[in-house]
């Protein structure tokens, strides 16, 4: 039996790990499918990360490095190669190396932090043939930054999230001409400072409800449609445009990687595709606990890591047997927010709220309400879906309350 | 004369908005922090960039580097040219130089890699 085991040894899984140990667990046990730790910030060189975590800005693989320092002075145990096969609900992992075989853990407690994976479903509704040099952005980025190849010389980006703006400077700094960055919504789903200084600084246009209607090319992309949308998101005919281009990369969005959740019976939240927890990020199988880009996709690695502290913390205090005083509250979205994290507080303690919107709203409101009373609000000059929100309930906040709806107000 | 500018310092982003007489900055506004002030300071007099990359190792692995503080910003197709001329010998450490004093920077590594 092991107390704590931890599956995906990324930001989530080493920031939880760490949190565990702190709380006073030794026997902990990180299992990591790929051939070293750090997940996806491995790719990710470029910097700005860190800066809410460390006050300073780092690249990924040097805010990775900090937790992986961590993790080998207080000798927390991982695997690495190993590939999670399932879990079951009363917490017994299978799991495979080339050195063990296959084989099985018992857990006292299990956190969840495999993240998430690349969108790939802007590939398919595409019209044309399907030539080399289509990549979804992710891969390209690992292709650039981790194997030293280049996937092509002119680009088309179909998506302004992060990772698309990103990679539109890459690609730029290692010569390819990025031609456009298509994005189907009015509003790009990337950071603001990510336009800046990813598109504007090298003049690469940002066209703002466009999509990629055809792809062109027999063996190799040789260019692809794009279209205007009207604002039913569907293309206009007559704004039709060839763009000659070798490379298409896809930054359509990430889905939280949730097979193994599902194998072990936990419900998820059909809105983030992560399970639903509590203020503990507990799922609702005791013991097994959820954090990062599994539970919903974050914008920045330092509310990853703020969020896996709690997730560990938790899963310490239950694996030693400690609860706190319990309640029953259901948190409750109008729409405009399209879901919290935690959706449901079941221990009296403060509780910090994470949430997103649905689209771009200026000078808003944020309610939290209680039987139709305000019982919080602040003010925001802006809020947008690229970007995570945060609520604090005090503990005094949640006694006899039943039902929070969080709401937001456009003033 | 003003000028639209986003301030990359945070995620926050904020838009600011500058007040120029003939180059020189004479207000800033829309900053939720002093160094959007700062920033916004630099990029209508000395704008500034930090360069995030790669080099090649010896063995022909991949190296993750940066410039230790930002260069000047219409330097950095240069930087990446030099950037992409050099080569890293190995084993290498998180913050070890591995190109000297290029543009008032070291470009130093952002990840370990052993030697094989
Ligand atoms: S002004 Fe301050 S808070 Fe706003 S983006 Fe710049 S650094 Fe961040």
């Amino acid at each position: 039996m092991t107390d704590l085991v931890i599956i995906g040894g990324g930001p989530a899984g080493m920031s939880a790990a760490v949190a565990a140990y702190e709380s006073g667990i030794r026997d902990i046990l990180i299992l990591e499918r790929d051939d070293s730790l750090g997940g996806i910030l491995k790719q990710c060189i470029h910097n700005g990360f860190g800066l809410h975590k460390f006050g300073e800005e780092l690249t990924g693989p040097e805010y990775a490095w900090k937790y992986e320092q961590r993790v080998h002075e207080l000798g927390i145990e991982y695997k690495l190669n190993t590939m999670v096969l399932s879990v079951s609900p009363d917490k017994v992992i299978t799991a495979t190396n080339t050195e063990d075989g296959i084989f099985t853990v018992e857990a006292k407690a299990i956190i969840l932090a495999m993240g998430c994976r690349e969108r790939s479903k802007g590939a398919l509704n595409i019209a044309g043939s399907r030539p080399a040099g289509i990549f979804s952005a992710g891969t390209a980025q690992k292709f650039v930054n981790m194997e030293g190849y280049m996937p092509g010389k002119e680009v088309v980006i179909l998506g302004s999230g992060d990772i698309g703006l990103i990679m539109a400077r890459r690609m730029t700094l290692e010569g390819a001409k990025v031609k456009a960055v298509c994005e189907l919504m009015p509003y790009s789903g990337g950071l603001a400072r990510n336009i800046e200084q990813c598109l504007n600084d090298f003049d690469i246009p940002l066209r703002l409800s466009h999509t990629v209607v055809q792809i062109h090319g027999k063996e190799r992309l040789e260019g692809v449609t794009i279209a205007k949308v009207d604002e039913r998101r569907q293309p206009i005919a007559e704004t039709r445009e060839f763009i000659p281009c070798d490379t298409l990369l896809l930054s359509v969005g990430l889905i939280p990687e949730n097979e193994l959740s599902l194998g072990a019976g936990i419900d998820l939240d059909p809105v983030t595709n992560g399970p639903v927890v509590d203020q503990d990020r507990q799922t609702c199988i005791e013991g097994i606990y959820s954090c990062g880009n599994v539970l919903h996709v974050h914008d920045l690695v330092d509310y990853v890591s703020e969020e896996a502290e709690i997730a560990g913390k938790s899963a310490a205090e239950y694996i030693s047997g400690m609860s706190g005083e319990k309640t029953n509250i259901t948190l409750k979205t109008d729409g405009k927010i399209r879901y919290t994290v935690p959706s449901k507080i079941t221990s009296k303690k403060d509780v910090k709220v994470y949430f997103r919107v649905a689209d771009v709203y200026r000078n808003v409101k944020i309610n939290v309400l209680s039987g139709g009373e305000v019982i919080f609000s602040k003010k925001k000059p802006k809020v947008a879906p690229g970007e995570m929100e945060t609520v604090m309930l005090k503990k005094d906040m949640l006694e006899n309350v039943s039902e929070l709806s969080f709401e937001l107000e456009v003033m | 004369m003003k000028r639209a500018l986003t301030c990359i310092v945070c995620p926050v982003g904020c838009s600011l908005e500058v007040e120029l007489d003939g180059g020189k900055v004479m207000s800033v506004t829309g900053n939720t922090c002093p160094r959007g002030a700062k920033y916004a300071e630099a990029e209508c007099t000395a704008p500034e960039r930090t360069v995030t990359s790669t080099v090649r190792c010896t063995d022909g692995r991949i190296l993750s580097v940066k410039t230790d503080r930002p260069i000047p910003k219409e330097k950095v197709a240069e930087c990446m040219k030099i950037i992409n001329n050099a080569i890293a010998p190995l084993p290498v450490c998180v913050g070890d130089v591995i190109i000297k004093d290029i543009f008032g920077s070291n470009v130093i590594a952002t990840k370990n890699i052993n030697a094989l």
